[in-house]
């Protein structure tokens, strides 16, 4: 957060100048969102990069306090989500929903630099794709809330703050997501279930929905 | 296939595993997003009349054109120069690459956006000029001095196209010297632009004998016009028409008025 308020303050008093700084240190966290969003890398990357261009446009036109007192970290956050939200809603008017096993592979990606996962173990990876693809079928506002809360460790009231909505909602929206990711976890565990018979992808909670 | 050891049954196993997705962007968003806030550049090969070039363009425009070569040799020259990084690209961007195939076509009416920032106004008023020549004609940097208002500025003037960051996206090419012979090019000498004039349909030996004859502007004795020589207007006029003229001076003596398309005209001031 330090790091963020002395950014700003180096924006405001010249966005070309620092806006490389804010390239460096949001890139990842940008993209991580937006591809555990989307569940695709091409998609991801356009998002995050769309994003970083809008904040820097957006900066240059605010005054300089406005900049000097922004929240990057939920203002990026918030800007990437509207983005990611806008493509997915392209994409559902001109497809079908997806199925399970091109979300499995498409929302895995090994870390490139070796920072964000340094044991790079069979059974890791497994959960990782699992995990990524389970994410997948949440309904859009609570895998919102999940992603930015554990996925890119946003507080709560930054979470709220990111997506307009209070914080009571947000905690809400958490608890239910990880309830419910570990109940699709559970399912796609069991062999008789995985692969070959996953839940109808339009409706992806309605198992859930009657566990409860 | 997945053991239940490892599915994250804690909540605390859970987030850890969510902590665990986060990964690292591929090099091209963060890069892409600086060049489209114009704070970085790409480049690519295009087929021109002189070869292959390298355009490097950002999200401001093109940047800057060079003939093709060693990448590294480009790249450093390129940062050293703009004092921005550079980085290369497949290809153009497909409008980009579509506006400027139709540039080097002849196509005047074509928007293509320059980055031509860290240029002085004087030197973009140069090159702005330089646009307006149509493609297969030429004019002396003289006209051009005359034209920005700036008639004293000749040697200025062809400092600035020698500096001209963009060659063959702005015309550089088609100024010539004064006195009609061919002048300087920055890519790649007056043999080049012999080519790059040819390409578009300029006889440069033509040009170059009649400059040699101190032949500097053509008139029609029908309409008692006068035109640099190679102007639409001046090309129209038959060998039995077709005077030549010195310099101005000896037009106007001989009751001939300026081309209203070239404007011979702004030259008397210089």
């Amino acid at each position: 957060m330090d790091s963020d308020t002395a950014l700003a303050a180096r924006l405001a008093s010249g966005v070309e100048a620092a806006f490389p700084a804010v390239v460096a240190e949001h890139q990842d966290r940008l993209y991580s969102i937006a591809l555990r969003l989307l569940g695709d890398r091409r998609d991801a990357e356009e998002v995050a990069q769309d994003a970083l261009v809008r904040a820097f446009r957006a900066m240059r036109d605010y005054p300089h306090e406005r900049v000097a007192a922004l929240r990057l970290r939920p203002w990026l956050a918030s800007i990437t989500i509207n983005l990611a939200r806008n493509r997915r809603r392209r994409h559902d008017d001109r497809q079908p929903p997806a199925a399970l096993e091109p979300l499995l592979d498409a929302g895995f990606e090994p870390a490139s630099d070796g920072r964000s996962a340094p044991s790079t173990s069979a059974d890791r990876r497994e959960t990782q794709r699992e995990l990524a693809a389970a994410l997948l079928r949440l309904s859009p506002a609570v895998r919102a809330a999940i992603v930015l809360r554990h996925v890119d460790g946003l507080s709560v009231a930054e979470v709220a703050e990111a997506l307009g909505r209070p914080e009571g909602t947000i905690k809400a929206q958490v608890h239910r997501g990880l309830r419910e990711l570990r109940t699709l976890l559970v399912t796609a565990s069991e062999p008789s279930v995985s692969h070959r018979s996953p839940m109808p992808a339009a409706r992806p909670l309605a198992a859930l929905e009657a566990v409860r | 296939m997945t053991t239940a050891a490892t599915i994250p049954f804690t909540d605390q196993a859970l987030e850890a595993a969510l902590r665990d997705l986060r990964v690292a962007a591929p090099p091209s968003v963060g890069f892409g997003a600086l060049v489209e806030a114009g704070l970085a550049d790409c480049y690519a090969a295009i087929e021109t009349p002189l070869g292959a070039a390298f355009v490097a363009w950002n999200g401001r425009g093109v940047s800057w054109v060079s003939p093709a070569g060693d990448r590294r040799t480009f790249e450093d020259r390129f940062r050293e120069a703009v004092g921005r990084d550079i980085a290369p690209a497949e290809e153009l961007p497909a409008r980009l690459r579509r506006a400027i195939a139709r540039r080097l076509s002849g196509e005047r009416r074509v928007r293509i956006p320059l980055d031509l920032r860290g240029h002085t106004p004087f030197e973009v008023a140069v090159w702005t000029k330089a646009l307006e020549i149509p493609r297969g004609e030429v004019r002396p940097y003289g006209w051009i001095a005359a034209e920005i208002g700036r008639p004293r500025a000749v040697r200025a003037v062809g400092t600035a196209l020698a500096h001209n960051p963009v060659p063959l996206v702005v015309p550089c090419h088609r100024v010539v010297r004064s006195d009609g012979m061919i002048g300087q090019y920055s890519m790649g000498g007056p043999d080049a632009k012999r080519r790059v004039l040819a390409s578009e349909g300029l006889d440069t030996r033509w040009l170059e004998a009649e400059a040699a004859a101190g032949k500097r502007f053509t008139g029609s004795d029908t309409t008692h016009i006068f035109c640099h020589p190679t102007c639409r207007d001046a090309r129209r006029v038959t060998d039995r028409h077709r005077v030549s003229f010195p310099n101005l001076r000896a037009a106007a003596a001989a009751g001939y008025r300026p081309c209203k398309h070239c404007r011979p005209v702004a030259l008397a001031a210089a």
